[in-house]
């Protein structure tokens, strides 16, 4: 059963590889939009192939384990929420992407405001990966529950991004075609923030055994 | 009055062998019409607490218990039992198919004519029904005057549980039934067990806990004589409560 543990060990760290691999492009996707790079864009929508291998051989291993070692109680729960989690962070990866194929866009475009709000998005948003995949790791404390409760922030800050933008386009319709790409940008951080909270949720299921998705108030659970 | 559901209530229930307790206050209650699994590491006790359900037991001069096992009811410990009765309702198949040395319809008809009945045609009826609860009868109508021994593996095994059912049980335990046997006569076991539910309570020792995942309703974690944790089987395999249960079925024990 040692080896069992010595693959549950190497798939973990290829679950954390590919997490870390997305944080990246997420960070880059922002940072070619803010700091106006589209090479650094191109970068996120090259690698993204990168990201879906792994997925692939992620989700490989898991159905073999699953197969081969008959696991049960938390290597079951471990390995199924493996699977998870790696659409999760797959899908977070292809909105890495969407964000770099806006920033070439509006890279191209004259800048209409300096972004303020998709950067502290793009913060939270990150926090919230890298926190429900520690959490994912080295077990359930607070963590999870914290990144829970970090999604609203986010969502409020797509609410606030996307009524000052509706606020210029009245008052400048000539640049409605800049600030709806702004507001998907925006759209898109919020997604990948909702797939953090999925992770987060599935490891609190990971650990305690509890679905606590769909519920009222996770902390109950 | 309602009926009670749990056709066995184990109570406080300990069994020794000489000075040795082999099985330590253990409370369980068995469901009407369910499978229950008994799994746990060889020398837990599974199969000693199997077999006082029909007072297996007593064969072994050295044994004594403490406490209550009540079959519906009564306490199948009183002095009074008649523990021949008793074994009729509480039938048992064991981990090697141990057919009598004749033939298979010998086999089924035996206990019948051993409770007095002696009408050709009742047995015939007997022993037809018997095998086809089994779903043994397809396979053996035309060489029922064969002899046991010279089924396969999986058919003894077969013939061994119409031998229990001839005599109308109203529980079958089964200890370690396919451990012998290869994975198609141990699909076809297990196809049957679920398939008997429906008119007898059943419960099971099996080592394979796969086995104990697939065909029960609910499992009992026995270690070092103790009952450490029993529940409803898809928890427990997929949630246990206890840690020496997750460490016994992960495969990290000791």
């Amino acid at each position: 059963m040692a080896i069992f543990d010595e693959e549950l060990k190497a798939l973990k760290e290829k679950v954390l590889k590919l997490g870390s691999m997305v944080e990246a492009a997420i960070r880059d996707s922002v940072n070619s939009l803010v700091e106006r790079n589209s090479d650094l864009a191109s970068g996120v929508i090259e690698k993204d192939h990168q990201i879906n291998a792994l997925e692939v051989g992620i989700d490989e291993e898991c159905v073999r384990l699953i197969a081969l070692r008959q696991p049960m109680a938390r290597d079951l729960r471990f390995l199924t929420i493996a699977m998870k989690i790696t659409t999760d962070l797959e899908q977070m990866g292809d909105l890495a992407v969407n964000i770099a194929e806006r920033a070439i866009e509006l890279n191209e475009e004259p800048l209409l405001k300096p972004y303020k709000n998709i950067p502290k998005m793009a913060e939270i948003t990150q926090k919230m990966v890298r926190d429900s995949l520690d959490a994912f790791v080295r077990g359930c404390s607070t963590l999870p529950y914290e990144v829970i409760k970090r999604d609203d922030e986010v969502d409020d800050l797509t609410v606030k991004n996307f009524n000052e933008l509706v606020a210029l386009m009245i008052q400048d319709p000539k640049i409605v075609t800049v600030a709806v790409k702004r507001t998907y940008v925006a759209k898109y951080l919020e997604r990948i923030a909702d797939h953090a909270t999925n992770i987060a949720e599935m490891v609190i299921y990971m650990y305690k055994g509890k679905i606590i998705r769909h519920v009222e108030s996770p902390e109950e659970a | 009055m309602v009926e009670n559901k749990h056709i066995f209530e184990i109570k406080d229930f300990s069994i020794y062998y000489g000075n040795f307790m082999a099985v330590k206050k253990v409370n369980l209650n068995i469901e009407a019409h369910k499978i229950t699994a008994i799994i746990g590491p060889s020398g837990c006790g599974k199969s000693t607490l199997l077999r006082s359900l029909n007072r297996m037991n007593d064969l072994i001069t050295s044994s004594w218990v403490d406490g209550q096992v009540l079959f519906k009811g009564i306490d199948i410990y009183q002095k009074d039992t008649d523990v021949i009765e008793l074994r009729k309702r509480v039938g048992m198949v064991f981990q090697k198919p141990n057919p009598f040395p004749s033939s298979v319809y010998e086999n089924v008809a035996y206990g019948p004519q051993l409770r007095g009945i002696k009408k050709k045609s009742q047995l015939d009826e007997i022993v037809e029904n018997a095998l086809m609860r089994a779903d043994l009868w397809k396979e053996v109508r035309d060489k029922l005057h064969e002899s046991g021994l010279s089924l396969s593996g999986g058919q003894m095994q077969r013939l061994c549980i119409s031998r229990s059912l001839a005599q109308e049980p109203e529980v079958l335990l089964f200890d370690e039934p396919t451990s012998a046997l290869d994975p198609i006569s141990t699909a076809n076991i297990e196809n049957l067990l679920q398939e008997l539910q429906k008119t007898v309570t059943i419960v099971i020792v099996t080592h394979n806990m796969q086995q104990a995942a697939r065909v029960s309703d609910y499992t009992a974690f026995m270690y070092l004589g103790e009952m450490v944790e029993f529940g409803e089987t898809d928890k427990l395999f997929v949630n246990p409560q206890n840690k020496l249960t997750e460490e016994y079925i992960t495969g990290r024990f000791g």
